[in-house]
């Protein structure tokens, strides 16, 4: 589905569907250079089972047309344009990595819009290097191996897919190179300079969940307790063996531990 | 913060895909000879049918020890995803299929194995799908033949069996000028020996009969999706890019974006005409794959000392392989292919028809078979067995002659192969030697 959003043209995933005003409504937002493709498989499930799914593609990514966003609350405000175009008045927000930082700024300055809130692959703050920031910068391809390499757990490095003959490395070097030029920088540059996020989720009233993985490198597990005490009582799913890809290195604990909440 | 290194290819041989297996700790690939995988619940059962969650449901669509052999292959040719399937004709019919209907056109280079050639020239035109065939060597040859209905683009990265070597970059060029995947068989070549995605390919086809497997104990292919060619903006796939009633109109390059080839072959194709492979056959390859760098290294090395040797002889009047001074593609092999031009060339002997089937029945360590990429040395004459369905003239286009032979070098000690060649050559010889008195 295709929408105008600030004379851009926005696409949003939706399996195919309407929304349906008497449905739940449940939005997914990728992370960082990538695009809605990466929770087709959540999609499709939360669609069959009785949800609005709607997982965009931010502002010069994927299908959608215009000039990246450059930070996390513009991204967050542009968030809740979508939802007035789709004419959806709150949603579950699940994001993934740089998408679970503005589903968590979304959450807790549009506090009426979420009526759940999903983390994935997260921590806050959420530092990049410098090495990374500078690979980003200049359009290196080097940005998009290591974003890649440490994305992965040490183990699916050499795979181990579940999804029958999908190569994890292949994957996301692939949606990382389809990636608009700048992109990548403004999305990482914007997760390193968002400061407000432990504020954020003392502010946020709706369920919360965070799925991590346990040997996330990017994300580790060990770096998220500031954010879960500034949580009112989230709820925490730990998937052992995965890393910080977590909707392709273990796409099937990540939809049970979703269901935990959506 | 400097990336690590990626696995290196004999490390990715041994371990991509395969984990210890989860339920035993077994640390090869066990074999799950098993038709259909149990569903822990109803609603399970439906995600998996309807591409919610990963896992297998039945092995015509996946199965866990062909999903290991897959996932590696991928990793090898650094693919997004492959496919193992019955053969690699099996392949080859797969990825057209899944691009294409009755109307379409393909344009393929001559020079092609003799199973290829059959399904583009005889078999496809009666489903509607014509195929042009142009110069493997000539990239304009390529760019002349594209018509509006074109659809592939499809050659050898080594031509069977004149080994003419195919200019990825200038033919990827024209296709990808033209809205058009280019598709190669690197059958012969391997990813040892060149990674035709890095040179501009979008589809890869095996024969793993050959070089991937080398036991030559089973029959299988593999297909692989490169991931980067944007189906999209080319506008020519409505198989990739339109709704498919087949699947409640999934549009695969709206949900699986650069998986949308792969996703679409094992989705439609696998299950439709149901060519895949046996989890047997799945583990068999992975025994050869493990192995693939040092034995390709080993092929390679025993093939330029037996090109070496016949150079040099008086019975021979052409040795076809591309490193040799004078090949029309040593320089292009020298740049795409600097390991080595794969262990299958072909050669003429001085006497013509005759003096090959003395040659061939000479022989004793070599095989007389129709194969290639075994272990041990093999020998044909195409014209007789693999290419005998074809006329002279397309005989000739494919750069084979009547004398010609084919021989895939094996992992022998070079020595004792090229004792058996001698005598092969006495044996032929002497059929010229006769001929060139006889009035």
């Amino acid at each position: 589905m295709k929408i105008t959003i600030d004379d851009s043209s926005v696409y949003c995933y939706t399996n195919s569907r309407n929304i349906d005003s008497s449905k739940p409504s449940i939005v997914f937002i990728h992370g960082s250079g990538m695009d809605h493709t990466v929770w087709t498989l959540a999609a499709r499930h939360f669609a069959r089972h009785g949800n609005n799914v709607i997982a965009v593609d931010l502002p010069g990514h994927g299908r959608s047309t215009g000039a990246p966003l450059q930070s996390i609350p513009s991204m967050a405000d542009w968030l809740e344009k979508v939802l007035d175009a789709l004419e959806v008045e709150a949603a579950a927000v699940v994001g993934h990595s740089l998408g679970s930082l503005i589903a968590l700024d979304f959450s807790a300055r549009h506090a009426k819009r979420a009526r759940a809130l999903a983390m994935v692959g997260t921590i806050v703050p959420m530092p990049v290097s410098g090495a990374i920031l500078d690979a980003c910068k200049n359009n290196d391809h080097a940005a998009f191996d290591m974003l890649t390499q440490y994305g992965l757990s040490k183990r699916h490095q050499y795979g181990g897919n579940r999804s029958s003959g999908i190569w994890m490395v292949g994957s996301s070097l692939r949606l990382y190179e389809r990636s608009q030029p700048g992109a990548l920088y403004f999305d990482m540059n914007a997760c390193n300079e968002y400061q407000n996020g432990l504020q954020s989720a003392s502010a946020v009233e709706c369920p919360v969940l965070m799925v991590l993985g346990s040997e996330d490198r990017l994300t580790p597990v060990r770096g998220t307790g500031p954010l879960q005490e500034a949580f009112h009582q989230p709820e925490v799913s730990v998937i052992q063996g995965a890393g910080h890809t977590l909707m392709m290195e273990a796409p099937n604990a990540l939809l049970d531990a979703l269901h935990r909440i959506l | 913060m400097a990336a690590p290194e990626y696995p290196g290819l004999d490390t990715l041989a041994l371990h991509a895909g395969s984990q210890p297996d989860p339920a035993t700790g077994a640390r090869a690939t066990p074999i799950y000879q098993s038709a259909s995988f149990c569903f822990p619940d109803s609603d399970y059962a439906a995600s998996l049918f309807n591409i919610e969650r990963a896992g297998h449901v039945y092995s015509r669509l996946s199965n866990p020890t062909n999903a290991v052999l897959e996932e590696r292959i991928a990793a090898l040719e650094d693919g997004v995803g492959a496919i193992a399937t019955a053969s690699g004709q099996a392949a080859l019919t797969l990825a057209i299929m899944t691009l294409m209907g009755a109307g379409s056109h393909i344009v393929a280079a001559a020079a092609l194995y003799g199973g290829s050639h059959n399904l583009l020239a005889y078999t496809l035109p009666r489903l509607g799908i014509e195929t042009t065939f142009v110069d493997a060597r000539d990239p304009q040859a390529f760019a002349a033949a594209i018509q509006d209905n074109t659809r592939l683009v499809f050659a050898e990265t080594v031509g069977n069996p004149g080994l003419d070597v195919l200019n990825i970059p200038e033919v990827a060029a024209v296709a990808h000028q033209a809205g058009l995947p280019l598709m190669v068989d690197s059958t012969f070549t391997t990813p040892y020996l060149i990674k035709p995605f890095e040179h501009g390919a979008d589809i890869i086809m095996h024969s793993a009969t050959k070089f991937l497997s080398g036991h030559g104990i089973v029959i299988g292919g593999l297909l692989v999706d490169g991931g980067r060619f944007d189906w999209d903006a080319s506008g020519k796939f409505p198989t990739l890019t339109e709704p498919y009633a087949g699947f409640h109109n999934l549009v695969f390059s709206e949900e699986f974006g650069p998986a949308a080839f792969i996703q679409r072959a094992r989705k439609e194709g696998l299950r439709d005409f149901g060519a895949c492979m046996s989890p047997t056959t799945a583990f068999h390859i992975l025994q050869g794959v493990e192995t693939l760098g040092i034995r390709m290294h080993r092929h390679v090395e025993n093939t330029r000392r037996i090109v070496e040797f016949l150079n040099q002889h008086e019975q021979v009047s052409r040795v076809g392989y591309p490193e040799l001074e004078g090949h029309p593609d040593q320089a292009l092999a020298s740049a795409l292919l600097p390991k080595g031009c794969s262990a299958v060339f072909s050669f003429d002997l001085v006497g013509g028809r005759e003096a090959g089937i003395a040659f061939v029945d000479a022989l004793n360590l070599f095989s007389h078979l129709a194969n290639v990429g075994d272990a041990k040395s093999l020998v044909i004459h195409p014209a007789s067995t693999t290419h005998h369905r074809m006329d002279a003239a397309a005989l000739a286009a494919g750069g084979i002659g009547e004398g010609t032979i084919r021989l895939s070098i094996g992992l022998e000690d070079a020595k004792d192969l090229i004792a058996d060649l001698k005598q092969g050559l006495r044996a032929a010889g002497k059929v010229a030697a006769k001929q060139s008195v006889t009035p």
